[in-house]
């Protein structure tokens, strides 16, 4: 008996999905420039799958700028870890492996106060720290490594990053294969340039003599041979745009899930 | 009052002898906009869930899991990567890209709606007043609803208009513990999401074991939907997508 009439309810509920659309419209803008500020979009947030991507980057943004990847203990260190295959490497690199890396460089430029470029030997000069953490690939497979490096944010300092640095680029020997990190991946006490491997020096197979070591981000984001670093305020001069080449072949630049 | 079935008032005058069929409003409008976008998600995160298997179509039990460590099982399928060892002589295309993507844009997609679905269900009274078993949890509406499944009988009438206890336990099931899971054990293998919560993924026995646990429900999931359209194909295709898609349904009035 009390019910109202139908007519009589679906009017109000026109009024309030109305009201509810226009300030869902208008909160998604304000939102949308407050994540541009904050650093919480990705750059491939165009295209279909742009606020899917733009929602995961921002969420895991603001929910772990500063955790820290699980450790693991040295018992749990799988035996043999695996290397997934990696292409013929080229000319510069086996002369460079034949030489057992003397020559390697990695040369730092960009939005920095000094750019330089350090030996392997450089970089070891700096005190080595050493995670235990887990690789895991897209395709679904993982291991365990203790992984031995410099952290980035210590070769970053010794260059001094300009403030206006938002991220850094880093490319590998092999053509067409480099990434991006934002500051808070680059400055994140677990991302290392990584020499050694299990105690040992860093096997070729799984990137040596110098792999990037993002741990809080999938395998692909772990490039292998890593020769040069850009530091930079925008992705929008490199490559296509995309941030790295992973989105350039379909591929999320932002790899945390 | 809130009822998402809507009763007019007049038909408690109706003479029960009456036989006639009235039409009323079987499913609110929140219900039937989100059971479909969910049934989008759903045919959208199976399709490239899919394809993310097939890139590794092996499963592990713990932690860490690869080429060279023993599988808990392994899916008699071809893999789109070529160090697989499948045993087949060909690597399908690698589909991986798009299908991340999709995947996880649809996955938020699917959340939004599931908590627009919980607000509603639990401010509107829908899981109260429709999925609740409430007084219909007896052994006698148990033994009923089965007995009547094991028979092979068509869902009576009072079907049209109401879940019977199986139904409501099976709903509530699937929303309250089959999508929880699916979500846990899908942010359980992101490794960002993990170092900000880790008890995430070590409540499960690790990330591998969050991988295969996310494969079985999904595999539950599967299930349920395979079993809610046959049943719904057996209680009558045309009247139950009606009442799913327009609200409307045909009752009885004897009902009363």
């Amino acid at each position: 008996m009390s019910e109202p009439a139908p007519g009589k309810l679906s009017r109000r509920k026109l009024i309030t999905t109305g009201l509810v659309a226009a300030g869902g419209v208008l909160g998604l803008g304000i939102a949308g420039r407050l994540a541009y500020k904050y650093g919480l979009v990705p750059p491939d947030h165009g295209g279909i799958y742009g606020l899917g991507e733009t929602l995961t980057y921002a969420s895991q943004r603001l929910l772990t700028r500063h955790s820290l990847a699980r450790e693991f203990s040295r018992s749990q260190i799988s035996k043999p870890p695996f290397a997934n295959e990696i292409a013929p490497l080229n000319e510069d690199f086996k002369r460079l492996q034949a030489g057992r890396f003397a020559d390697w460089r990695l040369s730092v430029d960009g939005m920095v106060v000094r750019p330089a470029s350090f030996s392997l030997d450089q970089l070891k000069s700096y005190p080595s720290r050493s995670q235990i953490t887990m690789l895991q690939c897209e395709e679904g497979w993982s291991y365990i490594a203790e992984w031995i490096g410099v952290p980035l944010s210590q070769v970053l300092e010794a260059v001094e990053v300009q403030p206006q640095a938002r991220y850094v680029v880093y490319y590998s020997i092999a053509p067409d294969w480099w990434e991006s990190i934002d500051m808070a991946d680059a400055m994140h006490p677990q991302t290392f340039l990584v020499y050694g491997m299990n105690g040992d020096e860093l096997p070729v197979g799984h990137g040596g003599p110098l792999r990037m070591r993002v741990p809080r981000q999938l395998g692909y984001k772990n490039v292998k041979f890593i020769t040069h670093l850009t530091v930079t305020d925008s992705l929008k001069g490199f490559g296509k745009g995309l941030g790295s080449a992973s989105p350039e072949a379909g591929y999320a630049w932002y790899a945390g899930i | 009052m809130g009822d998402s079935v809507y009763i007019p008032s007049a038909a408690s005058a109706v003479p029960t002898a009456v036989r006639t069929k009235t039409v009323t409003l079987r499913h609110s409008a929140l219900v039937r906009i989100t059971h479909w976008i969910t049934t989008l998600c759903f045919f959208a995160l199976l399709v490239s869930g899919a394809e993310l298997v097939i890139s590794h179509p092996r499963f592990y039990w713990g932690e860490t899991g690869n080429d060279l460590t023993p599988t808990l099982f392994k899916l008699p399928i071809p893999a789109s990567r070529n160090l697989v060892p499948t045993g087949y002589g060909y690597v399908l295309p690698d589909q991986n890209g798009w299908s991340r993507y999709l995947h996880f844009q649809t996955a938020w997609v699917l959340v939004f709606t599931g908590l627009l679905y919980l607000i509603f269900g639990l401010f509107a009274g829908h899981f109260r007043n429709d999925l609740l078993p409430g007084g219909a949890l007896s052994w006698r509406a148990f033994s009923s609803a089965i007995a009547g499944h094991l028979r092979f009988e068509r869902p009576s009438e009072s079907d049209a208009w109401s879940y019977n206890v199986l139904q409501r336990l099976t709903y509530l099931f699937v929303i309250f513990v089959l999508f929880p899971l699916v979500i846990w054990t899908g942010l359980a293998m992101s490794p960002a999401f993990v170092s900000a919560f880790p008890a995430a993924v070590t409540l499960l026995g690790g990330q591998q074991s969050a991988r295969t646990l996310h494969f079985f429900v999904s595999l539950a999931l599967v299930l349920f939907l395979m079993i809610h359209v046959g049943m719904v194909w057996l209680a009558g295709f045309r009247s139950r997508m009606r009442a799913m898609i327009t609200g409307r349904a045909a009752i009885p009035m004897e009902r009363t």
